[in-house]
């Protein structure tokens, strides 16, 4: 026979084992409910509990001691069920009474991995600490030799070109008279300007119909009535048909990745396209995850993806770790710029985009030597994605910073770094600091930038953080209703309000790029490879990115 | 701030005029150096037109390293020019073992040689000569082409100009240009001081380029090894000038364009040669100064120029009277080194402006780079 109550738990995680703790006070609980029935993982649930009451019931005092059985909230240990630290019981609290608190000492690592299954997730690196891109500061301040612009009153021009720029000694120009006027040379790579922000990849099927339309809606307000030019990836899986047929494409980017998602339709529909899109940008590696394919999971697949991206509903939808008919980069990815060339008569840019890695320069020098290759975007291992391995987010991928400098380094010694843009991407406005992180890298050598974890923290309010906050964005509960496709979450993302964030966010940083240039004396044109400008306080680092050391 | 006194002139002039004018702009420069060029010369140069001339500083030793490596290449001295040094307890300059100005004979195989194998072979031997004497500083070489002629010293210019006997024994030219100021914002180096010659193209500048490093880089990528140096953040101005002109091929006036493009298609709309633009601005992007820069150039075929930043402008005046231009850093330059002119017509170019005077300085042609229009202003 048993005893009722074991005290052998070996085999149970408690509490202290969990990444987030829920603190919840009894006194101020009103029993309503809404917490728990808002958890996205059910790490919480109503519960009973046993208490020690003292009572005085008559006409007279006469406190008596009684047990009763209360109403609680009570926190699971199950490890598929842990608090994931996101708030929003906090957030549904009409009294302040719940709350989780991160837990330093949480041993989730060493369970995450139940059933033989290696810990999968959404977000970003789990590294807290302050990223290279951050601790680069400007220090070349014009003072009385050359004096500072005035970023409110002086006139900036803050834009860059997507798009194969053709060396001088290469453009199709003669001297007539004493005019240069076209030699009549027919093709001239095609090259957009652009804000050198642009919002990277996030897919239809991975955000949410209403997340995906508010970037959209913001990013179209802010070409046509602010008359900044920003754009945005579709990321793998195509966009909604009727913007594919709209006069708005142009402020989109087409992603093309492993497994084609969205091609069929996108091909079918360029007959009837208003207009080009912006460029198209071949997805061969993702900073967060390198080497590592996209899942995009049954539960989200609905009618509206699936047709989308041309495929059954509720199917797991995956994406290769490599585009399965590329083996040579001289000849394959060579071809596939071509033909996606081809599909727009050479006049929408194609250029690839890879994770963060030491073999960089090697697929650099390969694209400088392709007349069509449009650009090249490195995505470093800050970048973040909807779904991956831990293992994958955690440890494969290269910093941005010394990989984005090592390819504009080698561009110079080769006299192109203005012929083949290089675009960086991976941690920028990791803490928040967009326009910063973004003109660091801008003179390290990149033309531009692209933002993605940013935009949804600042736009739509996610959640997630470099501690493991949340990040289930694989799991299409996103309590922020911004990477999941049931309807009951992301009607609570209100898209005009996403849209609005959007336009602030650019309309900001484009000011706040402004205050760096201007004291930096630079206005006329992006300050791009202006190394003499940036100083860390590390010398390795200032060795290795070529720039200066300031302590 | 360095103050530029530049002259233009139908007639032959001693570098004194030029570094008087510098004087009246003192107040402006620390008097830290001189910087000349003369082109189209006169005196005893008047026929030596068609024979490269070498100007270096060297020390003995490195005299002799030239006259080796000049030997050896097959150059044979034509003509050797010496200053009459003239130092005195109250000036502070440091006399250096020989100032060189040596107009040489073209080595037997290159006398029927085109323009531009002369050309090649004249900035090799520049090059190779300033690597010669770079470690230990012996030869410092400024400039080796037919009819030109670069002094530079470190000191007040006026007494440079009289260190050098300038006052007596002045080498006489048509075009001058005078730069009243060393680098001193860094460590002084004669390589640093204006003007910067490359080709028969020279410049020299007022202001900091706050550019310089992606103008720099981009320079050096063009596979043009006489694009090297860079001690001052003006020398891009010569290279870019030389690289559009001679490399590009482009007519002077786009110079305007490639270092202050048009920003905007609307800005574009102005001009009929709008479809180059739109190409220049995008190839060309990395060679967009920022300014503060007032230039002012010399082109290939001696016309010379002044042009500023698109935004912070630096001050410049060109002025003068038939047959004697000049361009000045300040008013008071202007009425030194050209008595007797009339002020109205001065032009003080602003940020869509080129000013351009042809070899013999009858006029002053205004190009406007906004709608491409040029308006002439006629000198009496």
């Amino acid at each position: 026979m048993e005893s009722t109550g074991r005290l052998d738990v070996n085999h149970q995680l408690g509490l202290n084992d969990l990444p987030y703790i829920i603190r919840w006070e009894d006194s101020r609980c009103t029993r309503c409910g809404r917490c728990t029935s808002v958890c996205p993982v059910a790490a919480i649930e109503p519960g009973v509990y046993e208490r020690r009451v003292v009572e005085s019931t008559g006409a007279t005092p006469l406190p008596t001691t009684v047990r009763k059985v209360s109403s609680c909230v009570k926190q699971s240990t199950d490890v598929m069920r842990r608090c994931i630290g996101c708030a929003t019981c906090r957030n549904v609290c009409p009294n302040d009474a719940i709350a989780p608190t991160f837990n330093p000492a949480n041993k989730f690592n060493w369970h995450a991995n139940q059933g033989g299954e290696p810990y999968k997730r959404g977000g970003r690196r789990n590294d807290n600490n302050v990223s290279i891109l951050d601790r680069i500061k400007f220090t070349r301040i014009s003072m009385l030799t050359d004096p500072a612009l005035d970023a409110g009153r002086h006139e900036f021009r803050v834009r860059t070109y997507l798009g194969r720029n053709l060396p001088p000694e290469n453009l199709p120009l003669k001297v007539v008279g004493n005019d240069l006027v076209p030699d009549g040379t027919p093709f001239i790579p095609p090259v957009r300007e652009i804000f050198p922000i642009r919002i990277g990849g996030m897919s239809v099927g991975a955000l949410s119909p209403h997340m995906w339309e508010g970037l959209a809606m913001g990013v179209a307000y802010l070409n046509e009535v602010k008359g900044i030019p920003v754009v945005m990836c579709t990321g793998e899986g195509g966009m909604p048909p009727r913007l594919l047929k709209s006069p708005f494409l142009k402020y989109f980017i087409l992603q093309i990745a492993s497994g084609y998602f969205g091609w069929d339709e996108i091909v079918h529909a360029i007959p009837h396209m208003q207009c080009d899109p912006a460029a198209i940008e071949i997805k061969y590696g993702q900073g967060a995850k390198p080497g590592d394919g996209g899942l995009l999971m049954a539960s989200k697949v609905l009618q509206n993806i699936a047709k989308i991206r041309g495929v059954p509903m509720f199917v797991d939808l995956a994406s290769p770790p490599t585009h399965q008919t590329k083996y040579s980069i001289e000849e394959a990815v060579a071809k596939m710029i071509t033909s996606m060339s081809m599909a727009w008569g050479f006049r929408v840019p194609v250029y690839p985009k890879i994770s963060g890695t030491k073999t960089a320069l090697a697929v650099l020098n390969n694209l400088a030597r392709n007349p069509f290759a449009a650009a090249l975007t490195i995505d470093g291992e800050d970048g973040g994605t909807g779904a991956a391995y831990n293992v994958s987010l955690d440890k494969m991928g290269h910093p941005i910073a010394s990989n984005l400098r090592e390819c504009y380094l080698n561009l110079v010694k080769i006299g192109k770094q203005n012929e083949l843009p290089l675009f960086a991407a991976g941690g920028v406005g990791k803490r928040g600091n967009l326009a910063a992180n973004a003109a660091a890298l801008m003179m390290l050598g990149a033309s531009g930038t692209d933002c993605g974890k940013y935009i949804m923290q600042a736009a739509a309010g996610c959640l997630g953080d470099e501690q493991n906050r949340c990040n289930i964005c694989n799991t299409g509960k996103c309590p922020r209703g911004i990477t999941t496709q049931d309807p009951k979450l992301f009607r609570r993302l209100d898209p005009d309000k996403v849209a609005q964030r959007v336009v602030d966010v650019f309309v900001s940083a484009d000011k706040e790029l402004k205050k760096i240039f201007a004291p930096l004396g630079r206005s006329t044109e992006l300050p791009i490879g202006m190394s003499d400008g940036l100083s860390i306080d590390d010398k390795a680092v200032a060795e290795r990115l070529e720039i200066n050391y300031a302590c | 701030m360095c103050r530029l006194s530049a002259l233009i002139s139908a007639d032959y002039m001693s570098p004194m005029e030029p570094i008087l004018a510098l004087e009246t702009m003192k107040e402006g420069h620390d008097g830290s150096g001189l910087g000349l060029i003369m082109r189209d010369l006169g005196g005893e140069f008047e026929g030596l037109k068609d024979y490269p001339i070498l100007s270096a500083i060297t020390s003995e030793d490195g005299y002799h390293t030239v006259q080796e490596y000049m030997e050896s290449r097959g150059f044979r001295v034509k003509y050797n020019w010496e200053p009459t040094i003239k130092l005195t307890p109250a000036m502070s300059i440091e006399k250096r073992d020989r100032y060189n100005v040596i107009a040489y004979e073209y080595p037997p195989e290159f006398v029927e040689a085109t323009e531009d194998q002369k050309a090649e072979l004249l900035t090799a031997t520049r090059l190779q000569l300033r690597a010669l004497g770079e470690a230990d500083q012996s030869i410092y070489v400024f400039s080796f082409w037919p009819d030109v002629v670069t002094l530079k010293e470190v000191g007040d210019p006026l007494e440079v100009g009289e260190f050098f006997g300038l006052d007596k024994n002045p080498i006489l030219a048509k075009t001058i240009f005078s730069q009243g100021r060393q680098n001193t914002n860094y460590a002084i180096n004669l390589y640093a001081c204006h003007p910067f010659f490359i080709q028969g193209c020279f410049t020299m500048t007022n202001g900091e380029n706050t550019a310089f490093v992606p103008i720099r880089e981009y320079l050096t990528g063009r596979g043009n090894p006489a694009y090297v140096g860079y001690n001052s953040d003006s020398e891009v101005f010569a290279h870019i000038l030389h690289y559009m002109r001679k490399g590009l091929g482009y007519p002077l006036r786009y110079y305007k364009d490639v270092i202050t493009p048009l920003s905007s298609e609307s800005e574009f709309e102005g001009r009929r040669d709008a479809e180059a633009l739109r190409l220049m601005k995008r190839s060309l992007r990395m060679l967009t100064i920022d300014g503060p820069n007032c230039v002012i150039g010399c082109d290939m075929d001696g016309s010379m120029f002044m042009a500023q930043d698109a935004k912070k402008l630096r001050p410049g005046v060109v002025g003068g009277v038939k047959g004697r231009v000049g361009f000045m850093s300040e008013v008071c330059g202007l009425a030194s080194a050209v008595p007797g002119r009339d002020a109205e017509k001065d032009v003080f170019p602003m940020k869509y402006d080129m000013a351009i005077v042809k070899p013999g300085a009858q006029e002053i042609e205004v190009w406007n780079q906004l709608d491409g229009s040029t308006s002439t202003i006629s000198l009496a």
